[in-house]
């Protein structure tokens, strides 16, 4: 088992003929079951070609009927990006992994209502990963998104972040330490999103082929804290956890256009005291998030 | 992106909100014809400077005869402000907004900014307009009223009346208070802003409700799409290096300490400076080279770095993903070798091909200090600048 994906997963690429999205759809078939998982593409102008021996459709609906996907990955340029993720929605799909980085916040905001709308009227409920974000994995599985696959190794921690490489980086420690990952999901460092902290921890909960589980997160937004009191009242795994930006001065926006300190409580510190106040084993020390996660188990 | 408030006023004005009458300038004798122009016997100068508190640092006076214009704008004009806002050095006053004297006889808050929680927009008011918002939501939270606003439906009448009653502005203007609130919501929405804040917006003694002053951020996300805000910017009033190092796609913030870093990844470039200030230093900057980075790219990057004369030393945190460690060591070598490097350089990697990576630093003869994590680098390198 895992959370969200599994080598069954069928999958569709919006955006797949761009620079980025060929790039990440070769790495993502050459990754594990990826062959048998990246089953569609679409492009309304490309319709009936093939990429990578993968058929190219006209709309996400068609995709979707055809191929049996429930599952798409977005590559498509920014100015468009919110469009491609409404269109999956639309198509009824179970998840959609946004990868684009740089979406106006104001379409964001209007997909993301559209959705709850949506939802609220009795439609399908579509999950949404990111925007902005490296996508997830499930080790010797399958990947979607543009992380690279060979760092991970198969196995029971669940790895969940914000932020792309300081995934990698406690993949990498995890892995180097002979711990495997059940999967690794990267939510994004927009300030609207889907899939938020607690919805991943949800998940990991009632995996039960996850034992325990690295949150990782960064300054600015309520999601940590939400998140931590969550786990404090129904978590049953252990958790280590690490915020990015105890040295970040308020107001600045840090890279990622979430990670901005606005108010008292979105510090690095604030988010750190109530993740400890609510079980986490915290630590201000990235490079130990592993051998802290090995000492709990 | 931030503009300047009488650019922010212009747009306000565009969106239906009322504002008093005013003109911008940029000297002295302009700033006394301007105030000629608009007429009357009160006006007031003020500093433009993207920074707030610019009335406590001596940036916003009234004048009640045209010498006294002419007396201030000559003040004002070129000073460095000082403000909460700017830092110890100020900024320097290069533009000024001369307008109408206002009768307040009542200040109130109101706001627009995304809710993130919520995924709506929060439209704030408070009756305590005026002051420093922080501080009214640090002494009296219950002074400031908030509505969500679905994006899909706008703001509602009934939610403007709300925010409206809530701050107590008096029946007489209260139509007028609701359009201005209807205003700032669609100026929100149609220029991609993140923030929107009008503080004053007064009660004038005759019940007119006006926009004294307005402050405005945009999302940088949107600006491909929205012209009139980009040619509102104005580059005096950014950080010089992080221009320069958004011309080459580099996310860069500087800070205070001593150790200049290069990262890629915005999550991971935080958690770096974190270690470095954990094993006793302070970090000299936030700079992360992005997914796609190139020789060319880390040299600027590096020249960037440099630049601050406060670096003792430099820590390069790469995890290689895409972007592979032998790329990266490459890009190192050339822009130490090219920018005559002579502060310790500390360089930690990780992932895709780490071994070929770490042999090129070894084989440049250059005298990189190597390290296997981040703890070990930041330890190595908080050494080597003492």
């Amino acid at each position: 088992m895992s959370i969200f994906i599994n080598k069954d997963t069928k999958i569709i690429t919006q955006g797949i003929t761009g620079k980025t999205g060929q790039f990440h759809t070769e790495k993502c078939q050459e990754y594990a079951n990826g062959k048998n998982c990246f089953v569609a593409g679409v492009n309304p102008k490309k319709a009936g070609e093939s990429i990578f021996n993968i058929p190219i459709f006209g709309s996400v609906k068609e995709a979707a009927a055809q191929t049996g996907a429930t599952v798409s990955v977005i590559y498509v340029p920014p100015p468009g990006a919110a469009a491609a993720i409404w269109e999956a929605v639309e198509a009824d799909l179970d998840l959609v992994v946004c990868i684009t980085e740089g979406i106006p916040v104001r379409d964001m905001l209007i997909v993301r209502n559209k959705m709850k709308e949506k939802e609220a009227k009795g439609g399908k409920k579509t999950l949404l990963l990111g925007p902005n974000c490296p996508g997830l994995i499930t080790p010797d599985e399958v990947k979607i998104g543009i992380m690279p696959g060979h760092i991970h190794k198969k196995g029971r921690i669940g790895v969940v972040s914000r932020s792309g490489t300081l995934t990698y980086e406690a993949v990498g420690q995890l892995t180097e330490i002979g711990l495997g990952q059940s999967s690794a999901v990267g939510i994004g460092g927009d300030p609207i999103n889907g899939l938020k902290h607690i919805d991943v921890m949800k998940a990991f909960n009632d995996d039960p082929d996850t034992d325990a589980v690295i949150m990782i997160g960064e300054i600015g937004g309520p999601d940590e804290a939400e998140a931590a009191v969550w786990c404090k009242a129904n978590m049953k795994k252990p958790i280590v956890g690490f915020i990015a930006g105890v040295t970040a001065p308020a107001g600045k926006r840090m890279g990622h256009a979430g990670a901005l300190i606005s108010g008292g409580a979105d510090t690095a510190d604030a988010k750190l005291a109530i993740m400890e106040e609510c079980g986490f084993t915290v630590t201000r020390n990235p490079s130990e998030m592993a051998k802290l996660l090995k000492a709990l188990l | 992106m931030k503009i300047h408030e009488y650019q922010g006023k212009q747009l306000l004005k565009k969106f239906g909100v009322t504002v008093p009458r005013g003109i911008h300038c940029t000297s002295v004798d302009d700033a006394v014809k301007a105030a000629e122009t608009l007429g009357g016997s009160v006006w007031v100068v003020k500093a433009q400077i993207h920074a707030g508190g610019r009335g406590k640092g001596g940036g916003v006076k009234v004048a009640k005869s045209l010498e006294q214009v002419r007396e201030y704008a000559s003040q004002i004009l070129g000073m460095q402000l000082v403000t909460h806002q700017t830092g110890p050095e100020g900024q320097k006053v290069r533009n000024l907004l001369v307008e109408e004297g206002a009768d307040i006889k009542h200040e109130y808050y109101v706001a627009a900014l995304t809710d993130r929680a919520t995924q709506s927009v929060a439209i704030m008011a408070s009756s305590e307009g005026g002051m420093d918002i922080e501080e009214v939501a640090h002494k009296t939270p219950e002074k400031i009223i908030k509505v969500f606003v679905n994006p899909l439906v706008g703001l509602t009448d009934e939610q403007a009346l709300t925010l409206v009653n809530g701050i107590g502005v008096p029946a007489a203007s209260q139509a007028q208070a609701v359009a201005a609130l209807k205003g700032l919501y669609t100026c929100y929405m149609e220029t991609d802003a993140s923030l929107a804040e009008i503080n004053p917006l007064i009660l004038e003694g005759n019940g007119n409700i006006k926009a004294l002053d307005a402050k405005f951020n945009f999302d940088s996300n949107a600006l491909y799409r929205q012209e009139e805000i980009v040619a509102f910017r104005d580059l005096d009033e950014e950080d010089a290096d992080e221009i320069e190092a958004s011309k080459f796609d580099l996310a860069y913030i500087s800070l205070d300490g001593n150790i200049g870093c290069l990262v890629n990844g915005a999550g991971l470039a935080m958690a770096t400076m974190d270690t470095i200030k954990l094993f006793g230093a302070e970090p000299a900057n936030f700079l992360d080279v992005g997914g796609g980075a190139t020789t060319e790219k880390v040299t600027e990057a590096f020249k960037i770095m440099l630049k601050n004369p406060k670096v003792k030393g430099i820590l390069v945190n790469i995890f290689g993903g895409i972007m592979r460690c032998d790329t990266i060591a490459a890009g190192v070598v050339a822009a130490a070798k090219e920018t005559h490097l002579s502060v310790p350089l500390v360089v930690r990697m990780k992932g895709t091909n780490e071994e070929i990576g770490k042999q090129i630093l070894k084989d440049s003869g250059l005298p990189i200090i190597s390290a296997d994590s981040m703890a070990e680098a930041a330890t190595k390198i908080v050494a080597a600048v003492k």
